[in-house]
């Protein structure tokens, strides 16, 4: 079963509406014990990065986090700042990440564009890398809801799953073998963000 | 490209969906809940769901029906009315509501909104300004339902906000608000020049032309309307409409400076 790890960040219950109209099960994991029998996983995120990663290591599942995911291989899904919390630092905060996809997360802020407004935020166009499966049926016309003001830099180019525009080219989405983070928000881009669930519930 | 978005902005007033002229004579037009799931199928850009009597009636936000919202919501959804305090806007956020929209409590103790970025990130934190010009024509920020002068400046408040860590302004004309004869977009332009937080704009759209105005002018911005999309003609008949892809796309592309003659791509 997919489970979402509900460790006090993000929109669960948009995850859950949305897999409950794709017919697909899911279930919550609010402890270790929550994550047994996992045969995938998706890690919600929204608000600061340290916050978030605090959040994380209080909710005694980041040990057996590490272990689903870097020796069992499950797949994981990380939305907006959950995606962010893959890389092994960020601009954001002082703590480490989880470090599970070579890169750093940094600021559109330090690209200073005086045009640029902050946050970025609303329906932009998303370019999938070829090949990609998170992106089946989604090659043309993708556009998905963003709100964030950091972005993921990959450290190796074959990471990035797709690219957006805002600014610069960044990566809005990264795939490294089981692992997968999208930054815009899936559970709220209407039939795109279904699309993609579900081709994640389908890897 | 990032795009501009087109935002139905719901009011909720004795648990119906309303209407305003004014931010007067409020006209029931149907269920709110049911007013979300037709936005789904729509597919809308955003939703913008105001509580206008929490405020008035000093209460608190409604818990309960903002879980519906939530839960029923499939889109991005701004929350607001009678947020005053850190708390209640992380129990809002916990709900699954995207972002929490302040206004009186914004403007009577600004420093709420620094403390409510703090917890919810600013990213979430929208300040709605109500403008209403006065007979000489000096626009103020009102509160309570366009009922108590703040004395505030639109840009001065807007300034604030901003500084205090508010990821969003949205500017709502009191003066516009049901007319449904086009935005205040001179209003709209002092404000896109005055900080460089995304905006949305609200009151007085009645036509996708308007839209496409706004749009020429403030170039990526968010437009939000009530009437034009539970009206239909000229005796205001309620009937919820949304603008197709086709027609919002064909929309940017005419009126965004950055893409008028572009091809969309």
């Amino acid at each position: 079963m997919i489970k979402i790890i509900d460790y006090g960040l993000g929109n669960i219950l948009a995850f859950q509406n949305m897999y409950k109209r794709l017919n697909v099960q899911v279930g919550l994991a609010r402890s270790a014990d929550d994550l047994q029998g996992a045969s995938k996983l998706i890690l919600p995120g929204v608000g600061a990065f340290d916050h978030a990663m605090e959040q994380l290591d209080r909710s005694g599942m980041r040990g057996p986090l590490d272990e689903l995911v870097l020796r069992q291989q499950v797949p994981v899904l990380g939305i907006c700042v959950g995606m962010q919390m893959l890389a092994e630092r960020s601009d954001e905060g002082q703590l480490p990440g989880l470090g599970w996809i070579r890169g750093q997360v940094k600021g559109f802020k330090g690209l200073q564009r005086s045009d640029l407004l902050l946050p970025h935020m609303g329906w932009n166009d998303v370019h999938p890398a070829p090949g990609s499966r998170l992106f089946e049926q989604l090659r043309t016309d993708a556009r998905f809801y963003f709100l964030h003001s950091f972005y993921f830099e990959c450290t190796r180019p074959e990471d990035v799953a797709a690219v957006s525009n805002y600014g610069t080219e960044f990566s809005c989405a990264v795939s490294a073998g089981n692992i997968h983070g999208v930054q815009f928000h899936p559970e709220k881009s209407h039939h795109f963000g279904a699309q993609l669930l579900k081709n994640f519930a389908e890897l | 490209m990032l795009r501009p978005r087109i935002i139905p902005c719901l009011l909720v007033h004795d648990g119906g969906l309303v209407k305003t002229v004014r931010f007067k004579d409020p006209k029931y037009v149907g269920d709110p809940i049911n007013a979300v799931k037709i936005f789904n199928e729509k597919e809308a850009d955003e939703l913008v769901v105001l509580d206008i009597d929490a405020t008035v009636q000093g209460r608190e936000p409604n818990f309960r029906l903002i879980a519906q919202f939530a839960a029923e919501c499939r889109m991005p959804l701004c929350y607001g009315g009678g947020i005053r305090t850190v708390e209640q806007a992380k129990r809002i956020i916990g709900l699954g509501v995207e972002k929490v929209a302040i206004s009186a409590a914004a403007v009577a103790d600004p420093k709420l909104i620094s403390r409510i970025a703090e917890e919810v990130g600013s990213q979430s934190v929208v300040v709605v300004l109500d403008v209403k010009s006065s007979l000489f024509g000096k626009q103020e920020v009102w509160t309570h339902n366009g009922r108590k002068n703040s004395g505030k400046s639109p840009v001065e408040a807007a300034q604030e906000a901003e500084a205090l860590g508010a990821g969003e302004i949205v500017i709502n004309s009191i003066d516009r608000d049901g007319q449904m004869k086009g935005y205040d977009v001179v209003l709209a332009t002092k404000l896109r020049a005055a900080t460089r937080l995304p905006m949305s704009v609200l009151g007085g759209a009645g036509s996708l032309q308007d839209i496409g105005e706004l749009i020429a002018a403030c170039g990526v911005v968010g437009a939000a309307a009530g009437s034009f999309f539970v009206f239909k003609g000229a005796y205001r008949a309620v009937l919820i409409s949304y603008p197709t892809q086709a027609q919002k796309d064909d929309l940017i592309r005419t009126s965004l400076p950055q893409r008028r003659g572009a091809r969309m791509a």
